[in-house]
């Protein structure tokens, strides 16, 4: 099984979902190296389910045993034989039903371990994913992989694969048994059975494509009802309900119209075998009352073939249903490999080296980068940090200063140039101990799902509550966990929706608090925490930064006045740099920024 | 389910008409085996070979037929389910959105997602599925039972001397089966949560070295849905074997009840085979049924979920409207307003001030002290506990939400940008002009926008997340002025904005929209010093409230605040 990685992956970093179809072979392929794991339990669901259906299957001939041991006539029958065979039959039914239920609990089995290998690898491979991934994809077509898709896998594997079996079983024992009966009558088979073939495939064919448009159809649709479920406050502000809801109805209609139009493919699937099996049905009556008229073959053999024609065809009617839930299956697979083979983040190379006792010297040297490849978001930026020092970046939105970030931490790659730490190319040093050496307090704050001190204690291993306590009190958050009905075990759901903006933020100082890299990243870290806590923090954030390269990105000029370096950053190049004296003395754009801070423009004329 | 019954009630005609399809297809189905016990009974032994064509011909013109009814029936079913999930959907989308902001805390929106999305696929399926199975069963089964009940009666009471049993069990394990299943979607959509988290926290993350830790978490919430799910199907799967096993041992007793009964010469051998043929439609009727029943809850619960959703009461009436002159001063007016989010702390108390058309009211406060309620108030999304609201001496609650929200441009703390063009954005789904919303751009200092290749038709990604913060904020103002609003609400919402943008934010501001009232909050005095006045928020109490210099007069916590950010110059 040692096939190359990502087979599927036809250039690039294209769009998801989108690409043309793949043939079914390579996805049975990688979903076959998800079985295979379960080769065991495969085995034995393949012998249970053999030996449950001979058992059903010897039922119907038991019966008949029994019922010819009951002959015509009052007295005649010989109930010995009778209930001979039927204490058989119940011993035999009830084995099967056994068998049977044995037989669905290893494939429930099988199945969850196939899925549940599925997402653990889909969400290991998300945690493998660039940050590029993230910023241009909407989460909720991914969550709909893990969820929607995954799931139709997984109905798809617990009971088409018993269905399959079952079905080839009976397939091959009463085609057999009709052989023995009579190679004559078969050859009607030879007529509907190509016939049902045809459609089947031509079926498969036309019904794959439809089924892609329907889960992408209806993966537009969720994500669009995730995305204004979000923004209903907005929405109702500006009195713009009814329009957005008419432009949910278009998506809406277009999922519904898509879903019709597999469906309504699929549901001629059911009709058209039955048509099939009923016509062998009337031939067979035909051609069977021709042989018995010329005396070829008894009338209790016309009935079994009839009998076992109808077992024969019963499964194979049950085909054409699998074949229609695995297509679906199919293309669910589809996505999520595709998702699969997404590139990761390139690997550490290797001559990584990792970093350790950092001392905290960084520089950029002529650094190019831009997010796509005609928009250049920094133009051969320089920087030279000493250890310890404090590194400010000012600048209007857009010239790049989280740009700037993004680099340091390796979430990008520059396209040309050098940055380094302590003299080494941080692109050969291993990125997990390249971003260890940071903490940071990010604008766009993140907190999970789980208690305040579950989010205070995130970055640190065996962080004792006491310290976490210590470091809201610095972060002058304490005293309003304390308010909250269970203190530091207060559930923060959904991203902590119900705080504040500032709050959060002072949670993440907190946080980022109580780490100890060498270097520390603040962007924006304040930018929603009011003037007097901001001050009140001051002392704990000017510990924070002591020893530490820090590099500082904010708006209100005041909090980093005190900064070693001042790096003014214009349409992505350091258009000038200094200390807060040096740039004011150059009467430059930044003491034009200054200026404006005490700018008292008014809204009221 | 009345709820969701009532969309299916205007689809009754045309389902009968599908159902009686469905019908005469089933039958005809069922007629074939009859046909063919005719030739082999009838024809056969009397030698009559056109008649055996010309049955044999009917055969397959019945089958023919039974297809094309089938076939017609099926795509008229899936029409039908079309059109009622498209209404469902639709309606349901439209009450999400007229939800009171208070409905809309109570449901969450992850719950308000899922109802919208697997919801009502939940439903379509049970309405698709019952139309196209739902006919064909009862008549297999009852018809099945109707034949064999003229062929023998009292083998036929063995049969159904079995039915009860068999509906026990679909009762108990369909019941058990469902509490199941509800705590597997618990454990899914705690999955789903924990996945979600990780993508928009990916950053932390990988900065953190946290991807074991979060990989661990995941493992956890992953093994937790294949346990419950597991332990779901094994309950659900006991059904089939079970009706199996019944259904055979009560085929075992017909077989020996029919060998007393041809032994005492009532019945002859035959016709226990014939019944035995017609068991198996029977059984397979059966186990269509138990499906049927599957689906029936598992859309049942589903059904339900949207119908607290759809029923939920109409709340935010509309009261009264006086008579009096809409443009009267003041424009706004807070008459002692105290609200609680919870009912148990008030968020903010005694709340008080009026504004005149055109004038600008600044709000600075501590992180928390309620400032933003003050906003959620005047735009109606809570109405106050105590005390009135006014615009333009009406009471809010007598207007009606398109009359008040139309008064309004807002941009919220963390506002809502979505996947569509950047003017789309600014537009927001209203009748305005392409010059009107480079000129709302420009006063919004959104410069960037134009430096784009494709300028306003630039994409703007799900929330925004390729744009910085600043270029959000300018966005949003864009958006927020582009309609000329009456009165203008900003909430922080120039905090990504260096200074010297926010001070050319602020001129044009007070050049072009003059007559427009506004309430702007932020942490930043020089943003809000020159407005008309200034209201000081503490712990959801006013402490100060006047113009910037009696303020600094008068109110020390606002002396502070100054202090602190323009000590350097005064």
């Amino acid at each position: 099984m040692a096939k190359p990685k990502g087979i599927l992956n036809t250039g690039g970093p294209s769009r998801a979902f989108e690409r043309p179809s793949v043939p079914s072979t390579v996805i049975l392929k990688r979903l076959w190296k998800y079985l295979s794991h379960e080769k065991w339990l495969l085995v034995l669901a393949i012998v249970l389910s053999v030996s449950a259906n001979l058992l059903s299957l010897a039922g119907p001939k038991l019966s008949g045993y029994a019922i010819d041991a009951i002959k015509p006539g009052p007295g005649l029958v010989d109930f010995d034989t009778v209930f001979y065979y039927t204490k058989y039959m119940l011993i035999f039914y009830l084995c099967s039903a056994v068998l049977t239920y044995m037989l669905s609990s290893l494939m429930v089995q099988l199945s969850r371990n196939v899925i549940y290998r599925m997402r653990r690898d889909v969400y290991d491979h998300l945690t493998k994913l660039p940050v590029r991934f993230f910023d241009s994809r909407a989460t909720g077509d991914i969550l709909s992989v893990l969820s929607y898709d995954i799931d139709t896998i997984n109905a798809s594997l617990s009971n088409d694969l018993v269905q399959m079996f079952t079905s080839i079983i009976t397939v091959t024992v009463s085609f057999g048994m009709m052989l023995s009966i009579s190679p004559q009558l078969m050859v009607i088979f030879a007529f509907t059975i190509p016939f049902s073939i045809l459609f089947t495939r031509y079926r498969s064919r036309k019904v794959r494509p439809l089924y892609r448009t329907r889960s992408q159809k209806l993966g537009a649709l969720n994500a669009y009802a995730e995305e204004m479920t979000g923004g209903l406050k907005t929405i109702k502000a500006y009195n713009q309900e009814s329009e957005f809801i008419h432009r949910f109805s278009e998506r809406n209609f277009e999922a519904c119209e898509s879903n019709y139009r597999a469906d309504c493919f699929a549901s001629m699937t059911g009709p058209t075998v039955i048509f099939i099996n009923n016509l062998s049905l009337a031939l067979i009556s035909m051609l069977g009352s021709l042989l018995y008229m010329t005396g070829s073959i008894t009338l209790g053999n016309v009935s079994s073939f009839v009998l076992y024609s109808r077992k024969f065809s019963g499964p194979i009617n049950e085909f054409a249903n699998i074949i229609s839930e695995l297509q679906s299956a199919l293309a669910a697979a589809e996505r999520v490999f595709r998702l699969l083979d997404e590139p990761t983040e390139s690997a550490d190379a290797p001559d990584a080296i990792t970093l350790d006792q950092v001392k905290g010297a960084v520089a950029l040297k002529d650094v190019c980068f831009g997010y796509d490849n005609q928009v250049p978001v920094l133009r051969h930026f320089n920087l030279e940090a000493k250890p310890g020092q404090i590194v400010a970046i000012v600048g209007p939105t857009g010239a790049g200063k989280t740009t700037v970030i993004n680099l340091l931490m390796r979430f990008y790659d520059p396209d040309s140039g050098c940055i380094s730490i302590d003299g080494h190319d941080i692109a050969h040093v291993t990125r997990k101990s390249l971003r260890k050496c940071f903490s940071m307090v990010l604008q766009d704050t993140w907190l999970f799902s789980g208690t305040i001190f579950e989010n205070l204690a995130y970055g640190k291993e065996n962080v004792t509550r006491e310290e976490v306590i210590q470091a809201a009190k610095a972060a002058k958050i304490h005293r309003y966990i304390q308010s909250l009905p269970n203190g530091y075990d207060t559930m923060l759901l959904d991203g902590g929706s119900s705080i504040s903006k500032g709050q959060k933020q002072l949670l993440t100082i907190a946080r980022a608090m109580l780490l100890d890299a060498p270097m520390l990243i603040l962007d924006e870290a304040t930018s929603n925490v009011d003037t007097q806590t901001e001050r009140q923090i001051q002392e704990a954030m000017l510990k924070l930064m002591e020893n530490r390269t820090c590099f500082v990105i904010a708006h209100r000029l005041s909090t980093i006045q005190n900064a070693d370096q001042i790096i003014v950053l214009r349409n992505g190049a350091a258009a000038e740099c200094g200390t807060h004296d040096q740039l004011m003395a150059r009467q430059g754009y930044y003491s034009q920024l200054y200026r404006a801070q005490f700018d008292t423009a008014d809204c009221d004329h | 389910m009345k709820t969701i019954l009532s969309y299916i009630r205007p689809k009754v005609p045309i389902m009968s008409v599908q159902l009686f399809i469905k019908f005469l297809g089933t039958v005809l189905e069922l007629l074939l085996p009859w046909m063919l016990s005719t030739i082999l009974d009838d024809f056969v032994p009397a030698g009559e070979t056109s008649k055996i064509y010309l049955w044999g011909i009917m055969m397959i013109v019945c089958a023919a037929l039974a297809l094309a009814s089938n076939v017609i029936a099926n795509k008229m079913a899936t029409s039908i389910s079309k059109d009622i999930t498209l209404r469902l959907r639709q309606d349901l989308f439209t009450k999400v959105t007229q939800l009171s902001a208070s409905q809309e805390d109570f449901f969450t929106t992850p719950s308000l997602i899922s109802r919208l999305t697997t919801d009502t696929y939940n439903v379509h399926q049970m309405i698709d599925r019952m139309q196209r199975l739902g006919i064909r069963a009862p008549i297999l089964l009852l018809g099945g039972i109707t034949i064999t009940m003229f062929l023998e009666p009292v083998l036929t009471m063995v049969l159904v001397a079995t039915l009860p049993l068999l509906a026990c069990v679909v009762w108990f394990v369909s019941h058990y089966g469902i509490q199941l299943y509800t705590q597997a979607q618990a454990a899914l959509d705690q999955l789903i949560r924990k996945a979600q988290e990780s993508m928009t926290g990916i950053r932390v993350i990988q900065a953190l070295s946290k991807v074991d830790y979060e990989r661990n978490q995941f493992d956890t919430a992953n093994r937790q849905v294949v346990v419950r799910e597991r332990r779901a199907s094994l309950l659900m799967n006991i059904t089939n074997p079970v009706m199996n096993l019944l259904l055979n041992t009560g085929l075992t007793f017909v077989v020996i009840v029919g060998a007393f009964r041809v032994n005492q010469g009532i019945t002859e051998p035959g016709t226990i085979i014939a019944f035995l043929s017609y068991f198996t439609i029977i059984l397979n009727a059966l186990m269509m049924v138990s499906r049927l029943f599957v689906m029936y809850s598992k859309g049942a619960a589903s059904g339900r979920r949207i119908a607290q959703v759809l029923t939920a009461p109409a709340e935010m009436l509309q009261e009264k409207q006086l008579a009096c002159d809409l443009t009267a001063n003041p424009h706004i007016e807070f008459d002692h307003v105290s609200f609680s989010y919870t009912k148990v702390q008030e968020t903010v108390s005694d709340i008080h001030f009026s504004l005149n058309q055109g004038e600008t009211l600044g709000i600075i406060g501590p992180t928390g002290s309620g400032k933003s309620t003050i906003l959620s108030l005047l735009l109606r999304f809570y109405d106050p506990d105590q005390g009135t609201i006014k615009i333009n001496g009406q009471n809010l609650k007598a207007y009606s939400p398109d009359q008040l929200h139309q008064k309004f441009g807002v941009v919220f703390q963390n506002d809502f940008l979505y996947n569509d063009s950047i003017g789309e954005n600014i537009r927001f789904g209203r009748p305005i002009s392409q010059e009107e919303i480079e000129f709302a751009s420009r006063i919004a200092q959104a410069g960037f926008i134009w430096e784009r290749e494709d300028g306003f038709a630039s994409e703007v990604a799900s929330r925004g997340s390729n744009l910085s913060g600043g270029q959000k904020q300018r966005v949003l103002l864009a958006r927020a002025m582009a309609g000329h609003p009456e009165i203008l609400l900003l909430d922080d919402s120039s905090s990504a904005l260096d200074y010297k943008t926010d001070a050319d934010l602020r001129r044009a501001l007070g050049t072009h929209f003059a007559h427009t009232t506004k309430i702007i909050i932020s942490q930043r005095v020089s943003s809000i010093q020159n407005a008309d006045k200034i209201l000081v928020l503490e712990n959801g109490s006013m402490v100060g409230y006047g113009t910037h210099d009696q303020l600094m007069d008068s109110c020390k916590s606002y002396q502070e605040i100054a202090q602190i950010q323009m000590g350097a110059v005064e």
